[in-house]
């Protein structure tokens, strides 16, 4: 029950997006679309995953003074594995992500459930502690994507609900800042 | 010509903050007062070109040399922290008074996408070295005046009645939308 608890507080309670307002940069910068935040969110969610699991089997290895940089190395050696796994399968999707699969390595969110939580903890809560964070990311990303895509465009995950142009300013940066800014409100008012 | 064209370029149309999306944490976390602004302004720009500096050296006579450029991230990501930890070193020493200035905000710089990105962007676009200077320093300054604005604004916003569930982040990402907005003109410039 506990480890159930754990699993599920990246969705709303503990939501990294939508309440501790982590790695804003990849949420507002590929959010076009529902399928690039979905895509963002599971990549993003594969080196949370493996770099929790990783740093808490090697905690007690790691001296206390360096244990930052090795987290570093640790992340950036996953986030390489994703760069070029998405290169090679899916790369219109990783063309579309662009820097930003790079950029997984100075998302806050990874450091920060590294050094707060799997650095102190046994590696079945940590890797869970991982994948609910990563997903509840996938969430927030998938919810602003689809948001945005739905009033930019009409349409979802690529579907055309109506055949017209939608407001362009939606896909465009100030409809990342504005979207994201309602579903913050939203989502605090929720867990009031 | 052409590389006043890279500066109006990086400052304007592709504005670091508000149209690439780069270097957001710091944008809302540290820019609520136009003081701490500046002094993160300055921060960014001598880390940002000294690392791209770096990077550009490291790239082109390390890991393209030796065929190894799929360490990219891990070598980039490196070097900046590494960088970061020097500079604020060597400041501590020679100049306490620029260490005063921006020494609370050099450890933030580590896990500043925008330095990173900027890092690996010079690179995509294949710029040379002066290039890749000129472009860091563009983007530098755009952060600088995306920034400043933004906390401006911000600094007026305490005395505005917002309602309850807006108050802070959310009323926030709105002003940051609306400047994106203004930026949007630029479009077409270059």
């Amino acid at each position: 029950m506990n480890q159930w608890k754990n699993f599920t507080k990246g969705f709303i309670k503990e939501n990294p997006v939508f309440i501790l307002l982590l790695g804003l940069c990849p949420t507002l910068g590929v959010t076009t679309s529902a399928i690039n935040g979905l895509g963002m969110g599971l990549a993003t969610t594969f080196v949370l995953l493996m770099s929790n699991t990783v740093i808490s089997l090697i905690k007690n290895v790691i001296p206390n003074k360096v244990r930052i940089p090795s987290f570093i190395v640790i992340i950036a050696s996953f986030v390489t594995i994703v760069d070029l796994v998405m290169a090679a399968y899916v790369p219109a999707l990783h063309a579309q992500l662009g820097l930003f699969i790079p950029l997984i390595v100075v998302n806050c969110i990874v450091l920060g459930r590294a050094e707060a939580f799997a650095s102190k903890n046994t590696v079945l809560s940590s890797m869970i502690d991982g994948l609910g964070m990563g997903l509840g990311f996938a969430f927030a990303l998938t919810i602003l994507g689809a948001v945005r895509e739905l009033l930019g465009s009409y349409a979802i995950f690529g579907y055309k609900l109506i055949n017209t142009d939608g407001m362009l300013v939606f896909v465009l940066a100030p409809g990342a800042f504005i979207g994201l800014a309602y579903l913050v409100a939203i989502v605090r008012r929720i867990n009031k | 010509m052409e590389y006043i064209l890279i500066i109006i370029g990086a400052i304007f149309v592709n504005n670091i903050v508000l149209a690439q999306f780069l270097g957001i944490c710091p944008f809302m976390g540290v820019s609520s007062k136009v003081k701490t602004a500046v002094g993160m302004g300055g921060a960014v720009l001598f880390v940002m070109t000294l690392a791209v500096i770096v990077t550009w050296i490291i790239m082109h006579y390390v890991l393209i040399p030796f065929e190894i450029q799929y360490m990219q991230t891990i070598a980039y990501i490196l070097v900046i922290a590494s960088l970061v930890q020097m500079v604020e070193i060597i400041l501590k020493k020679m100049s306490p008074a620029l260490y005063q200035a921006l020494g609370v905000f050099l450890p933030l710089i580590t896990t500043n996408c925008a330095i990173l990105g900027v890092a690996i962007l010079v690179i995509q676009k294949e710029f040379n070295l002066l290039e890749s200077v000129i472009f860091s320093i563009g983007n530098a300054a755009g952060f600088a005046l995306a920034l400043i604005i933004f906390a401006g604004i911000r600094e007026h916003m305490d005395k505005l009645n917002i309602p309850e569930g807006m108050k802070g982040i959310p009323a926030s990402l709105v002003v940051a939308g609306i400047l994106a907005l203004a930026f949007m003109g630029f479009a077409g410039m270059v």
